[in-house]
């Protein structure tokens, strides 16, 4: 099981993959915006998304866990 | 002057510069504000202010029709749009004049037509330019790419035409990593900008990134301030920022600057502006795009010509006629700028939060471009760029000696900010000797080989 976690601080843009869904490592689950710049999170394992801890909007900060994935 | 009051379309140390060549023309400002800069000090410095709403762009800054019934409350002659937002909406630039107001600015369709990458590219070489070889439309299909790249040989760059901040953009250097990278990049623009063009041109191999200052009245009188180097970059934006470059020689500089004033005048364009271009290592120029507005590092400029570039852009709004010509552009010394962004040094991601303290050096040559206090917020919701440190020499050196003992003494607490790597680059080796190629950062700092 892993967490992924948001590497800055921002709202939550666009998330890409659903609870449930296979995921490969380096695919693309959540992407964050903040300061006009978008940052894609990537999983950093294949498994599946488990559960998704935030929605499109949140605001996050540096650190925050956004899905778990085993 | 014919214009008495002016509504600033903008916010941060944009704004606050406009304000100050304002009050030295004796017009008055109306600044427009959103909910997260309430306490910004453009906001206290204007002569009145009047909140737009939340902080996000779509309800305040980028908000039209709100701006316009400001304006309309405030009873302005003039909007000067600074830079980003709304610089270079034509349709903006439109509704302002539709409303009565004077646009600081080129005219709208000039605008228009530089706004789009494939209308500039035309235009342009029909105006003499010299492009980067490419194809002047969006590709077709992955076997169109693999043709186009046979034509204009590898390396290759692949663009997303909506992209932005690097997404979408990819070096390639044979044809199975171009089949691969198409279709990646292709299917990550889609889903990113909702458009999934791809442009093609040739990558040219360690360039600078060298602009010309334009400067054009309504009368068909153009000039040309020089050029800016601005090649040391992260995410393709612009880092440190120079005049002159320490690369061009006299030759080429001229031809550049004749070839920005040729192509201004066949576009009938009008006010301040930009050219940009790539230089490779034989001083070849290519051109890249046109910026409609003032431009961030445009103080460099005005410290090298001792022009106030906001005053010439209000007095070219008015009507008025140029009031020297080329052969009184002044090129004296050297300046420097680098911008403070409130971003990890290292990752390069953006860092908002609060700023518990500030400490800024002062001295001989050293102008600052302030958009917070020492208890600002910065906010998510914007640009992460909260300063900008100008530093003027008689040598290059010598303005390198400043910038070097100027970061020493800036002190930005409470948020992460980029001045570590302000001071790596102050002071590397490679720096000094201008061996300043866009890939400088990843070269030098990062150690990354590209």
């Amino acid at each position: 099981m892993a967490e992924l976690k948001a590497s800055m601080a921002g709202n939550v843009w666009k998330v890409v993959v659903g609870e449930g869904e296979t995921v490969t490592d380096g695919q693309d689950i959540v992407i964050l915006e903040s300061m006009k710049m978008e940052i894609p999170i990537a999983a950093e394992q294949s498994g599946s998304v488990k559960e998704l801890k935030v929605n499109e909007g949140d605001f996050v900060n540096e650190g925050d866990v956004l899905a778990i994935i085993e | 002057m014919m214009i008495q009051k002016i509504l600033i379309a903008n916010r941060g140390e944009i704004a606050r510069r406009i304000i100050r060549t304002c009050k030295k023309l004796n017009i008055q400002t109306v600044a427009i504000y959103s909910e997260a800069d309430a306490d910004a000090p453009f906001v206290s410095e204007a002569d009145e202010a009047y909140l737009l709403g939340a902080p996000q762009v779509q309800q305040s800054y980028l908000n039209v029709q709100k701006i316009l019934e400001i304006a309309s409350l405030a009873k302005v002659d003039a909007v000067h749009p600074g830079y980003g937002f709304l610089s270079e909406n034509a349709d903006f630039a439109r509704s302002c004049q539709s409303a009565g107001l004077i646009f600081i600015g080129p005219s709208p369709d000039v605008m228009q037509q530089m706004g789009s990458k494939v209308e500039a590219r035309k235009t342009m070489e029909q105006a003499g330019l010299p492009l980067v070889p490419g194809l002047s439309r969006p590709l077709i299909d992955v076997d169109e790419a693999v043709q186009v790249a046979k034509q204009i040989g590898y390396p290759i760059m692949l663009k997303a035409s909506a992209g932005g901040g690097g997404i979408g953009m990819q070096s390639v250097d044979n044809e199975a990593e171009l089949i691969k990278a198409f279709e990646g990049n292709q299917k990550r623009a889609q889903m990113f900008f909702g458009n999934g063009d791809m442009f093609i041109e040739k990558r040219i191999l360690q360039p600078r990134h060298i602009e010309i200052q334009i400067l054009a009245d309504t009368f068909g009188n153009a000039v040309y301030l020089w050029e800016r180097e601005c090649s040391v970059q992260r995410r393709h934006q612009k880092v440190v920022e120079e005049a002159p470059s320490s690369f061009l020689s006299e030759e080429t500089r001229r031809k550049m600057g004749e070839a920005a004033v040729k192509a201004v005048q066949a576009i009938g364009y009008y006010n301040a502006g930009t050219l940009e271009f790539l230089v490779d290592h034989e001083q070849n120029f290519y051109f890249l795009e046109m910026n409609t507005r003032l431009q961030v590092e445009h103080p460099v400029t005005e410290e090298i010509t001792g022009l106030d570039l906001v005053e010439q852009q209000i007095r070219i709004a008015c009507g008025e006629k140029l009031s020297f010509t080329q052969n009184d552009v002044k090129l004296e010394g050297h300046a420097i700028e680098v911008r403070v962004y409130a971003e990890d040094p290292k990752t390069f991601y953006p860092a908002p939060g609060k700023i518990t303290d500030l400490q800024l050096p002062n001295g001989e040559g050293i102008r600052h471009e302030l958009a917070v206090h020492n208890q600002s917020v910065v906010s998510h919701f914007y640009d992460p760029m909260i300063a900008k440190l100008v530093i003027k020499g008689e040598t290059r050196n010598e303005a390198i000696e400043r910038l070097k003992e100027a970061l020493a003494h800036y002190k930005v607490q409470g948020i992460k900010s980029n001045i570590p790597l302000l001071e790596e680059i102050a002071a590397h080796e490679a720096f000094k000797n201008g061996d300043t190629t866009t890939d400088f950062i990843d070269k030098y700092i990062k150690k990354i080989t590209v």
